[in-house]
């Protein structure tokens, strides 16, 4: 990872005398994942299993494709000082528009894409709006609009609904040797993410509203707009993630999304990955870093065969530990 | 006469139907600074925003170089050449020098910002305020507040900013940082930048200017080149009222003994042996690290004594954090008012009770009948005693700090800058409160680094130079005698 390495030399720069190696939360969720990697490989060996074979890279990979993708998007919307608790409906929203409009026909693949695409960037538009116009606390806003999509869910469906053609289903399960084609996907759009919030005008907008949203609008930042901008490209990647879910299953669940907790659970992995929640520091690399290490830890369980309650109970106290030693080092002159 | 940069003219601005200015007309020249005086609530911070973009005025003209314009947004008043230094710092601590310096206004190359000329643009404008210390690539987090300040201003200076406004830009800053300023801001008045300049310190005003406006209520009192004026007549203007009425008389004799050191230290400050008598104000000058706030601190517990004796009441005591500080009737009126001293969102009637509601018992910590009648002790004035504190003026909440002490009944009271950022008939206020404590019995110890007041004020003035009491002073010593000792070469009586 060429950018983690890029981070540890920007703050030993800064740093000329003192310490000498800065453990930023960056560079530490990663030890921490090759750490679990290799406690996991141990743990799933001593009960004469391999956790790093084909199938079990396969199913870490899986397992974060579309975490990936909401958490990416939610890293915009916390980076910007807000939050999205509305992806997991949108999620299965999304699937299902995908799968009905496609409705078996190759044909329809190209404007079921375009229209998901649409129907999440406007539920992202209505969030910012809410934020930004009827000046409503994202917590707050984004739950609402939650509340209306999950209405709308459950007054139309029961369950599945729709059908993607075999043709679109190659996004779901073609691989490149143990890598399956749409992580490749993610990590690519991860990857523009990244290059978005560190390079253009508007991801150092979003650092700053996040950072202090006074002193942005102070120096003649349009905040509204950043906000705004952050929630409609949060919503856009929970309509991909929606879209790929519907290739994999076949067919749009409305409640795919829910099930799965995908609005904590990106949250969750935003954090664990160093960003902080108040906004204005952190990025996409500690993002995947954080969705790595929580698929990981669900294949390691998966494998010993945990208790899916005591899965949780790890869960939860793997995150604590890890923003209690981001608190701890806060100060560490992370510049963003 | 130099050219005539800017002029507001019969600028008017209410809120919500509450005039804040009424036609008040200013001029700000090339190569000048001009001072704009009044006390809180004069409008001074209004015009300033106004001047920025911030707020659009009701009527009025606002003509720049000649030209009539209008802002819509902070932004369309920087293109046009304003810069604005807010009274809060105004940076993003986690962003670079360089990232701060160009927020909103990030140069793009080939749709990603230019962060090589960023970098470079910014290194050239620290390098023409000769400030070339900075790296444009340290985060800011790192910069001592001096160089934030810096900062704030490289960031105020668009390539082509002609005028540049400071709404009291040595608030946040120590007194040897306030000397790098003035240095900076004649240094941009001598290439030609038109200079306006807000600030309660009468002797900035009087170092710095050359011309001064004064405003009251909302309106406009006088404008006349600072060598005309003398500062009687600035506070008369402000105010009304003449200055030597700013400080009140000194009419007490001590009682006893309320704090005693005996040759008491800890790892900032050593060898302290003094007294603090009921009903006299003492004051501790020095300069920024001295060792000043480092005894405040010591005795209340913050970074207790770890040498010699503190006695209260004629009894060695150890006082080894706050609560107990506060349990042995021992008030601190921190410096930092907002950050330590209250809590800003809070109402006044809970800021008032904090200390007494954390520090007593039972029926005691819930007592709140007499809030009517500790309000009006320090004559707050609020909406009510369920407004926030963060509506008040910054004299307004510094009494709420004072009632929120007198709500346990100390009867020691360390006060460390009571009257920073706060105007001159708020401090005149301020000052008689301490006095009437004083009067009924308190013992006050108190902490400045604005020399006249605390020579208007203290009864005895102990000068701290380098963690050790240099001197002590009479009251009504000169400012010579307190620098002469602060800095370590003069040699004062003992009092």
């Amino acid at each position: 990872m060429s950018v983690v390495q890029e981070k540890v030399s920007v703050v030993r720069r800064a740093a000329p005398q003192g310490r000498r190696f800065v453990l930023t939360p960056t560079v530490t969720v990663y030890l921490a994942l090759v750490a679990l990697l290799v406690v996991g490989s141990v743990l799933v060996g001593l009960k004469g299993g391999v956790l790093l074979d084909e199938g079990g890279i396969l199913n870490i990979l899986t397992r974060s494709t579309v975490l990936g993708l909401v958490a990416v998007g939610q890293t915009m919307a916390i980076v910007t000082g807000s939050l999205d608790l509305s992806v997991a409906y949108l999620i299965g929203l999304c699937s299902l528009v995908a799968a009905e409009t496609m409705a078996g026909d190759t044909s329809m693949i190209a404007p079921a894409v375009v229209l998901v695409l649409v129907v999440a960037a406007s539920v992202g538009l209505v969030n910012g709006l809410v934020i930004t116009v009827l000046k409503a606390n994202a917590f707050i806003a984004t739950l609402g609009v939650a509340l209306i999509l999950r209405g709308y869910l459950e007054h139309n469906y029961t369950g599945p609904a729709g059908s993607v053609p075999r043709a679109f289903q190659h996004l779901g399960y073609d691989r490149i040797g143990p890598i399956p084609a749409a992580t490749l996907l993610m990590l690519l759009i991860a990857a523009g993410v990244w290059w978005y919030l560190r390079r253009t005008r508007t991801g150092y907008h979003m650092y700053a509203v996040g950072g202090d949203i006074e002193v942005a609008r102070l120096s003649g930042v349009r905040t509204s707009r950043t906000i705004v901008t952050a929630h409609v490209l949060c919503s856009l990647m929970a309509g991909l993630a929606g879209i790929f879910l519907a290739s994999r299953l076949g067919s749009g669940a409305p409640y795919v999304g829910m099930d799965a907790g995908y609005d904590l659970e990106s949250i969750a992995a935003v954090v664990l990955g160093g960003t902080v929640l108040a906004g204005g520091r952190g990025g996409v690399v500690g993002t995947i870093g954080g969705v790595l290490i929580l698929s990981t830890l669900d294949t390691v369980f998966d494998d010993l065969a945990v208790d899916p309650f005591f899965k949780n109970v790890v869960r939860g106290v793997v995150l604590i530990i890890a923003v209690a030693l981001y608190a701890r080092s806060k100060g560490n002159g992370r510049t963003s | 006469m130099s050219e005539v940069v800017a002029r507001l003219d019969g600028i008017t601005k209410s809120f919500l139907g509450v005039p804040v200015l009424r036609g008040v007309d200013l001029e700000l020249r090339a190569g000048e600074v001009h001072a704009l005086m009044g006390e809180n609530g004069a409008g001074k911070s209004t015009l300033l925003k106004v001047l920025a973009g911030v707020h659009r005025p009701d009527s009025g003209r606002i003509l720049l170089g000649g030209n009539e314009v209008s802002f819509a947004t902070p932004r369309d008043a920087q293109a046009a050449g304003i810069a604005i230094i807010h009274q809060e710092l105004n940076l993003l601590p986690h962003r670079t020098v360089a990232e701060n310096v160009f927020l909103g206004r990030e140069p793009v190359r080939r749709g990603q910002v230019d962060r090589r000329a960023m970098v470079a643009e910014t290194r050239r404008l620290l390098d023409w305020l000769g400030e070339d210390g900075i790296d444009p690539e340290a985060g800011v987090v790192r910069l001592p507040v001096a160089q934030r300040q810096v900062v704030e201003i490289v960031k105020a200076l668009s390539a082509d900013a002609r005028v540049l406004a400071m709404d009291e830009p040595t608030a946040a800053l120590a007194d040897h940082e306030v000397e790098l300023l003035y240095d900076l801001v004649a240094r941009l008045r001598d290439r030609g930048m038109a200079i306006l300049y807000v600030s309660h310190r009468m002797r900035e005003v009087f170092d710095l200017s050359q011309r001064i406006t004064v405003l009251k209520d909302g309106a406009f009192v006088t404008c006349s080149p600072t060598e005309e004026l003398t500062s009687d007549q600035l506070v008369r203007h402000m105010v009304g009222r003449p200055l030597d009425a700013l400080y009140p008389e000194r009419p007490t004799e001590p009682g006893e003994v309320r704090i005693s050191l005996r040759d008491a230290g800890n790892d900032r400050v050593r060898d302290l042996t003094f007294d603090v008598r009921a009903g006299e104000i003492v004051g501790l000058a020095g300069l920024q690290g001295s060792g000043r706030s480092a005894i405040a601190r010591a005795i209340w517990g913050v970074e207790p004594f770890t040498a010699g004796v503190l006695e209260r009441d004629g009894e060695p005591v150890r006082i080894p954090n706050p609560r107990t500080a506060v349990r042995k009737g021992i008030g601190y009126v921190t410096e930092d008012r907002k950050g330590e001293g209250l809590a800003l969102r809070q109402s006044v009637r809970d800021n008032a009770l904090l200390v007494r509601r954390a520090a007593l018992r039972g029926q005691a910590a819930r007592r709140a009948s007499d809030l009517a009648a500790l309000l009006k002790s320090v004559n707050v004035v609020a909406q009510g005693p369920h407004q926030e504190v963060r509506y008040l003026s910054g004299g307004n909440q510094q009494k709420v700090v004072l009632g929120k002490w007198l709500a346990v009944r100390p009867n020691v009271l360390i006060v460390d800058e009571p009257t920073r950022g706060i105007d001159v008939g708020a401090k005149q206020a301020v000052y008689q409160l301490l006095r009437d404590l004083a009067a009924d019995g308190m013992a006050i110890l108190m902490i400045s680094s604005e020399l006249p007041e605390l020579i208007g004020m203290s009864d005895r003035i102990l000068v701290m130079h380098e963690g050790a009491i240099a001197g002590a002073l009479p009251a009504g010593a000169s400012e010579e005698a307190v620098m002469g000792l602060a800095t370590g070469h003069g040699i004062g009586e003992v009092a």
